[in-house]
């Protein structure tokens, strides 16, 4: 996945050098997913206050509805109305400060679609920078929102909808027009917003029967390939290669298999592709490896032999 | 057939296990990829929350493996090509990097440390904007004054009036005075108060915020602000109700500007820092002036919750004007000693 996708993302990396002085690649996230992540948090705030709200007026009908008119019940529906504007206050300036505070630097909606906030200076990520970049939110989605809905109730102002629609729009479009892909708040906070992969740790490539010794396990056959046959290709084909035996699907493993039996001169025979390919990438790769370990590195088939 | 239990034919769990592979890098991983696993399951754990579930083992071995990790990533990235791994590792220290210099302070922490004097050195910071915006706010109610008092009609460009509103050039003394000291609209107060206060932090907030626009919106929005309270003045004053009309306005007021004043004054300071960043790049600069103008309106927030309550509640439930005035200068006088006279240096500050 990543070494196809490499070219696409290359404008969005990035290095961050760690106190133990360790380059570490980040990646920031794409405009469309810190998109698809705010949609996501701002559905979950609408509907936690839609649920509030029902539970608060049904909760009232029960309680009050039937008796109305002495003082008990006014000030029992005085206090579900404080309760209502305090939540709903709550949810818009504490939701994205209390997650994003927290020990991933993540909303949900971040979460889901693996991103988090990050220092743009490498540094801590401290409470002062997520405050920042949350009270830009309010002028940035908030505001207009609400100019919109205001603009409409007074009559003939429509300009006022339209300015609140250019005013969101000025935001909406600030992080198409800077190279980190950093909204209003993000300048403000010196923060920037980063993919958080989640990684598991896959098993590792050179322990089967084939890959030890070159022989296959169902048929027998023994695969050794001479210099000419491994120095064919490099490391972006090992790669390639390597996410092919772990997808492990039969069609991919045929065409494969065929293509680089082409490739060498070799006759493809049929049943016995994985045994072939694994045999071919540990050989490949303690080749490449060697190299490496000599300074001498082969990017890709391209790339001219090394001997 | 017990010969054969006994000679081999049954291979040990360690075998499957630590099967040697054949390639050096993957051996490479084999020796070190039980640190790696654990650092996954502490990092996973302080993620999801957990700390307090981390064994003590685990937490002072946490920025031993952190640097165990990060060194294998570096070890791996020139001598192994298993592209899967050293996505792994580099995810995993990434992750692990976080843990180990996310932000170490509590929330609990940093409200201390911010009531301890993070707030108040933050707003000493700010003096020069806090005097700008002080002269902008009394040039604003001069002018609103001066522009009523010389033609009345633009007391309806300045002050929102409704249909309703019995606050306009030529009502009666009476009248007018009814509207400070009106104690019948007793129902609902504390619903008021909610309201003012959160209808108060989004203007301050925004006054903040347009801040960003190199400071001229919050320049606009105090000038405002201050003539429609100049023209109000103004109006009070032709009928003799200074005294009185003054106690209205401060029991809740000289909170209520003072917040807005230093509100104001943080969007300047932002402003400002990108107008004239000096050495640093406009960037590092807004971001600079950004941090430290958050800290200011966290506060003002606070202080507009107690504007609002003091409105709501105190103004209603307190009409004799020497009262008001007590409450009103004795917040002030608070508010001044809290900000410029208590000079304690926050424990525990990150920045310098």
């Amino acid at each position: 996945m990543s070494v196809l996708a490499l070219p696409r993302r290359s404008d969005r990396r990035r290095t961050l050098v760690t106190p133990e002085g360790i380059a570490l690649p980040i990646t920031l996230a794409s405009r469309s997913t810190r998109l698809g992540a705010l949609l996501i948090d701002l559905g979950i705030m609408f509907l936690s206050i839609l649920i509030v709200t029902l539970v608060l007026a049904y909760g009232g009908m029960r309680l009050w509805g039937d008796k109305s008119g002495n003082d008990g019940v006014k000030e029992g529906v005085q206090f579900l109305i404080i309760a209502w504007l305090v939540l709903v206050w709550l949810t818009r300036y504490a939701y994205f400060l209390a997650f994003e505070l927290g020990p991933r630097g993540a909303t949900p909606g971040k979460r889901l679609t693996g991103i988090r906030i990050a220092a743009r200076s490498g540094g801590r990520l401290t409470v002062e920078m997520v405050l920042a970049r949350n009270l830009l939110r309010d002028i940035e989605i908030f505001l207009p929102l609400q100019l919109v809905v205001t603009a409409q109730g007074i009559e003939g102002t429509d300009y006022g909808a339209l300015m609140a629609g250019l005013w969101f729009l000025l935001f909406a479009l600030f992080p198409l027009f800077n190279r980190d892909r950093l909204r209003a708040g993000d300048i403000i906070a010196g923060t920037w917003v980063i993919e958080a992969p989640r990684r598991k740790l896959e098993a590792v490539m050179s322990i089967s029967e084939t890959a030890n010794h070159g022989t296959s396990r169902t048929t027998g056959a023994s695969y050794r390939f001479g210099d000419a046959e491994l120095a064919v290709y490099g490391e972006f084909e090992l790669q390639t290669l390597e996410r092919v035996l772990r997808e492990n699907r039969p069609e991919a493993l045929a065409a494969v298999h065929e293509a680089i039996c082409r490739k060498i001169g070799w006759h493809p025979g049929a049943g016995d592709e994985r045994a072939f390919l694994e045999a071919y990438y540990t050989q490949l790769r303690a080749r490449l490896e060697s190299g490496m370990r000599m300074g001498r590195r082969k990017a890709d088939k391209h790339t001219p032999g090394t001997g | 057939m017990a010969m054969f239990g006994l000679f081999g034919g049954r291979p040990t769990a360690s075998d499957a296990a630590v099967e040697a592979a054949a390639l050096r890098s993957d051996r490479f991983r084999q020796e070190r990829e039980g640190d790696w696993t654990r650092l996954e399951t502490i990092v996973a754990k302080m993620e999801s929350g957990r700390i307090r579930r981390l064994s003590d083992a685990d937490v002072l071995a946490l920025p031993e493996l952190y640097r165990t990790v990060a060194s294998s990533l570096s070890v791996a990235r020139e001598t192994s090509l298993d592209a899967a791994t050293l996505a792994y590792l580099e995810g995993l220290v990434q992750r692990a990097w976080f843990q180990v210099y996310g932000p170490r302070v509590t929330l609990w922490g940093w409200l201390r440390r911010f009531f301890g004097g993070e707030w108040s050195r933050s707003v000493r910071m700010l003096w020069p904007e806090l005097g700008a915006a002080l002269a902008l706010m009394v040039a604003g109610t001069v002018v609103g004054w001066l522009l009523v008092a010389g033609d009345q009609d633009w007391y309806f460009s300045l002050v929102p009036t409704d249909f309703l509103d019995v606050r306009v050039p030529g009502a009666t003394r009476q009248a007018l005075r009814a509207t400070l000291f009106d104690s019948s609209t007793h129902d609902g107060l504390s619903i008021f108060a909610t309201y003012l206060f959160s209808h108060n932090a989004g203007i301050a907030i925004l006054c903040f915020a347009l801040g960003f626009a190199f400071g001229v919106p919050p320049l606009l929005l105090l000038v405002q602000n201050t003539a429609t309270l100049g023209a109000m003045l103004w109006l009070f004053h032709s009928k003799g109700l200074t005294y009185d009309f003054v106690g209205w306005l401060s029991i809740h007021g000289t909170t209520e500007l003072f917040a807005i004043l230093i509100a104001g004054a943080a969007g300047l300071h932002v402003g400002r820092s990108m107008a004239f960043p000096g050495k640093r790049s406009v960037i590092e600069a807004a971001a600079e002036a950004g941090q430290r103008a958050a800290v200011v309106m966290a506060g003002v927030v606070l202080m507009l919750v107690c504007a609002g309550l003091l409105e709501g509640l105190g103004r209603q439930l307190i009409q004799s004007t020497p009262t008001r005035y007590t409450i009103g200068y004795g917040m002030l006088a608070f508010w001044l000693v809290y900000f410029f006279a208590f000079r304690r240096n926050p424990q525990g500050s990150e920045t310098a």
